[in-house]
């Protein structure tokens, strides 16, 4: 079982640490999981999170910023003041887990659907949309001579890239087109400035405690590139989770986002946030075909992947009100 | 000719079994599934009452949006080249009502909760 592995591993690096308990499998997929548990330690007890890549899965996939990548950045964040896990440990051969890394737990919710119906957040709710702005205006401030290597993407190289992806499912979808052209006719060229890009930030992305923002999880996708891209993925349709007439999150208002952002010292430019929150809505649609087709032709025969294949559409309804919305 | 009941009352009995009988008996991971899996019985009911009727109306429209005809996939095809090439777009008259006809019909079938649907149902196109 994992809890010797873990046993072993942390009486290595967590000096007084005795031993490990109650592993849980938090999530995971073939390639990657995420596991609970508890260190024990005369001083009390340490909640951990293991994030690995079992043994004979090294290899990551193409737009994955890779799990090595992943532990730097958490802990330069960490250090940094933006809210992130601590990392206490990069798995070694010797750990005998895989490739991956081990922090502190952060308590609090990530199901996003929670986050924005239970009372337990109601005090939160009303700052998340400023406080956001905040966080990652830090983020895009992190010291870039620190950061891993990462690949570089801008806007002209991601309109390419999807619509390759997209082509490649051989799926006709008129309203996708209709977006791939806006992005052509409104690319807006290279960045001013090119920055760290978290590459997922959004809400079920974030834990949240009744404080507020308590961690940034989930950096699998960072890279250099436009800011602007993290403050229009933050608004994709897809992640207000019902709470439509809340851009961000389900949180609050793009006003809010822009101030918490400007007030940390950043400068928003509000039509390449717009570019990228098309961009996202229609990554998320050819993410959700690239679903269906590994449901369809992969191993994972699973029906919740099935069933991602059929929200394609929820983001060509999306697509329609960014691009040619209907009047009251 | 086949027999009845029809694929619709088949495996809307399906459904209402696994959600009345079964759905109490399990939790955890399995529940979840579970209520997937009636998703989908509950979607492939949807489809198979909506499609026929939502197909014809669509390839209606994109016979006349196109002038020319074919099966509907076909046809989207054909619109969604035309799209690429920029010889149709959201200045062709038609071009804007079809997708939103087609993208609504879509979502009654995948999600008739999702709330932009529900929004846009409730507006006068």
């Amino acid at each position: 079982m994992i809890e010797a592995e873990l046993s072993r591993s942390a009486r290595r690096w967590c000096p007084g640490a005795t031993g490990v308990t109650g592993a849980a499998k938090l999530s995971g997929g073939a390639s990657q999981d995420t596991w609970r548990f508890d260190i024990t330690h005369p001083d009390g007890v340490i909640g951990a999170i293991l994030r690995r890549s079992p043994k004979g899965y090294g290899a990551a996939p193409t737009r994955a910023a890779g799990l090595a990548a992943e532990a730097q950045l958490m802990q330069l964040a960490y250090e940094a003041g933006v809210p992130s896990p601590r990392v206490m440990h990069v798995l070694t051969p010797e750990d005998d887990l895989g490739t991956g890394f081990i922090m502190q737990r952060v308590e609090g919710e990530t199901i996003a659907r929670k986050i924005l119906r239970d009372e337990e957040f109601a005090a939160a709710r009303p700052i998340l949309a400023r406080q956001i702005g905040g966080i990652l205006a830090g983020l895009h401030r992190l010291p870039q001579d620190r950061l891993p290597e990462l690949r570089s993407r801008g806007a002209t190289q991601e309109i390419a890239e999807f619509e390759r992806d997209y082509r490649s499912l051989n799926w006709p979808k008129p309203v996708f087109e209709l977006a791939l052209r806006w992005l052509h006719d409104h690319d807006p060229g290279p960045s001013g400035e090119t920055t760290l890009v978290h590459g997922d930030f959004r809400n079920g992305n974030l834990i949240i405690g009744q404080d507020g923002v308590r961690a940034v999880l989930d950096w699998e996708l960072a890279h250099l590139g436009d800011p602007m891209e993290d403050l229009g993925w933050v608004c994709v349709n897809s992640w207000r989770f019902g709470e439509i007439d809340k851009p961000v999150g389900g949180f609050g208002t793009r006003e809010e986002l822009f101030a918490g952002y400007e007030a940390a010292g950043r400068k928003v430019d509000p039509d390449r946030v717009k570019f990228w929150e098309v961009m996202g809505t229609l990554r998320w649609g050819i993410m959700c075909g690239g679903m269906m087709q590994r449901f369809r032709e992969g191993p994972d025969h699973s029906m919740e992947r099935a069933m991602i294949g059929r929200r394609a559409s929820e983001t060509e309804i999306d697509l329609l009100r960014l691009l040619a919305p209907r009047g009251s | 000719m086949q027999d009845e009941p029809t694929p619709i009352e088949l495996t809307k009995a399906v459904a209402d079994f696994l959600r009345n009988d079964i759905t109490p008996l399990i939790s955890g991971h399995q529940a979840f599934k579970l209520r997937v899996a009636i998703n989908i019985l509950d979607l492939v009911t949807r489809q198979l009452t909506r499609e026929e009727g939502s197909d014809a109306n669509e390839v209606e429209r994109l016979r006349a949006l196109l002038g020319e005809d074919g099966s509907v996939m076909e046809l989207n095809r054909a619109l969604a080249e035309r799209i690429a090439k920029g010889e149709v777009d959201l200045a062709t008259p038609g071009l804007a009502e079809h997708l939103w006809a087609t993208t609504m019909d879509k979502l009654a079938v995948d999600q008739p909760n999702y709330a932009s649907y529900k929004r846009e149902l409730g507006r006068n196109p």
